[in-house]
């Protein structure tokens, strides 16, 4: 296996992150009817690291943070090789009329978004959803659905992957 | 990603460890899906589950018949008391029949033990075993371990005993081996005429004295008086069977700890428990109705998905 190649360096992320969140508030203003919801199970850290971001520039705002897993509307259940094991669902908030953001931090063939959106249904209806992810992995969708957010562009081959590594080395790599 | 190392659910004895562990991970979600305003979601709603009963039951099938429409699988329903098993058809074409319309997987009691094991290695379905004559129960033993671990944090080195009819309970033979395989201690109590030969074997220990087992025991698991598999008398009255082992509440607050009182149902109030303990805070007997429906949607998800189409 050949050296991860780096996309985003620790500095680079931070960047981008704190790019985003002044993006978020230029469509959600003051975040008071606005849920942001992270995916399980990777898009909850960066969702997480949105809503610290957020609180750092502007004290002020209480902006809901929740965590969603789509395990269970996964349109490939039976067809891999071993069931996923599901992670926690945290949503302590009713969606109806909310403005919601889902929040992923690698956006691929888009199946988990749209098993997302059957899961966020049955939380209530959303007067908006939109759709911020970190890395958009273009010209690979299965599916028609494009982000509102996008943390930074890649083109890659389907046998290469994308991770975005957290805690004290928060970087985002490619492995072949 | 992990699964079961079983393809079908017939009894606990051929569970590992890391199979409780898994359907208890897998119940914890679906307890969570259970408790929102939608109590619904998609995953087996190309299944179609048949709900196959030759013995009566009544919470145990509404509670599989609940997880799987939580789960979207189609059901269909058939009780031996109106089938044509009673025409003479033997279990093999019985269930051949049902399977014929393509069926994938079969929830059975039977009044016979080892039924759902015989049907698993002659039909092509997944078996989830809902009670075999005095044989095994398998999801009431992960239901009630899973309100075990739910109440007291934890089931390693807890001490359980089971009070009552060990010897005609499925339940109980279930509980013992599911209690001791996630490492719980058990011991058995009851009259002597109900307690199974060579259930030491078993590494479980009989205490003949309700008093002394209560004191040493966490839980309590109180089962109840089959009296519809007792052929003959093994105790001379119900009046004396409850004397000597039932609870009730001044027994139950004359030990020096909070017990908590388990029971699988249907309660006879007055005999194995009185009503103020089954109605009191120490009963966990309605968490355990509750929990019995993540248990058995997290039994049939995990099976469900060994299913390739």
């Amino acid at each position: 296996m050949s050296k991860p190649k780096s996309i985003l360096n620790r500095e680079q992320l931070n960047i981008t992150i704190h790019r985003l969140c002044h993006q978020l508030m230029e469509n959600h203003s003051d975040f008071s009817n606005t849920v942001l919801i992270g995916l399980q199970p990777r898009g909850v850290m960066l969702a997480a690291r949105l809503q610290q971001c957020l609180d750092e520039i502007h004290p002020e705002f209480n902006v809901e943070l929740g965590s969603l897993d789509i395990t269970f509307y996964r349109d490939d259940f039976r067809r891999r090789k071993n069931p996923l094991v599901p992670s926690s669902t945290q949503l302590n908030v009713s969606l109806e009329d909310k403005k919601v953001v889902l929040i992923d931090d690698v956006l691929y063939t888009g199946r988990t978004v749209r098993a997302a959106l059957d899961a966020m249904l049955d939380f209530g209806r959303p007067s908006s959803v939109e759709l911020l992810v970190l890395i958009d992995r273009r010209l690979s969708r299965h599916v028609p659905i494009q982000p509102d957010y996008v943390g930074h562009t890649v083109d890659v081959v389907a046998e290469e992957r994308v991770t975005v590594e957290w805690g004290d080395n928060e970087r985002v790599i490619l492995k072949a | 990603m992990k699964t079961l190392s079983v393809d079908h659910l017939l009894g606990i004895k051929n569970l590992h460890k890391e199979d409780i562990e898994l359907i208890f991970q897998t119940a914890d979600n679906f307890k969570e899906v259970i408790n929102r305003p939608i109590k619904k979601v998609p995953s087996l709603r190309d299944i179609t589950i048949a709900n196959l009963f030759f013995e009566n039951s009544t919470r145990t099938r509404l509670s599989f018949e609940l997880a799987e429409k939580r789960l979207s699988a189609d059901t269909i329903n058939f009780s031996a008391a109106s089938s044509s098993v009673k025409k003479g058809e033997t279990l093999i074409d019985t269930v051949n029949n049902i399977l014929a319309m393509k069926v994938d997987m079969v929830v059975m009691r039977h009044p016979n033990p080892g039924a759902a094991e015989f049907l698993s290695k002659n039909i092509d379905a997944r078996i989830v075993n809902a009670g075999d004559g005095a044989h095994e129960h398998p999801t009431q033993a992960l239901l009630d371990a899973y309100s075990i671990k739910e109440r007291l944090g934890d089931v390693v080195g807890k001490k359980i005993v089971i009070v009552g009819d060990i010897l005609h309970s499925r339940v109980a033979l279930s509980n013992i081996f599911c209690l001791q395989k996630i490492g719980a201690e058990v011991k058995v109590c009851g009259p002597n005429t109900l307690m199974p030969k060579y259930i030491d074997a078993l590494g479980v220990a009989y205490e003949p004295d309700l008093r002394k087992a209560l004191e040493w025991c966490d839980v309590a698991n109180m089962l109840r008086i089959q009296l519809e598999r007792q052929d003959i008398n093994f105790f001379p009255s119900l009046r004396e069977y409850s004397m000597m082992y039932g609870v009730d509440k001044k027994l139950l607050d004359s030990l020096d700890k909070k017990i908590t009182i388990m029971h699988p149902g249907p309660i006879n109030r007055g005999v194995e428990i009185t009503s103020d303990v089954a109605d009191s805070k120490q009963a966990i007997i309605l968490d355990q109705v509750e929990n019995g429906v993540a248990i058995r949607m997290a039994v049939l998800y995990l099976l469900a998905g060994k299913i390739k189409k």
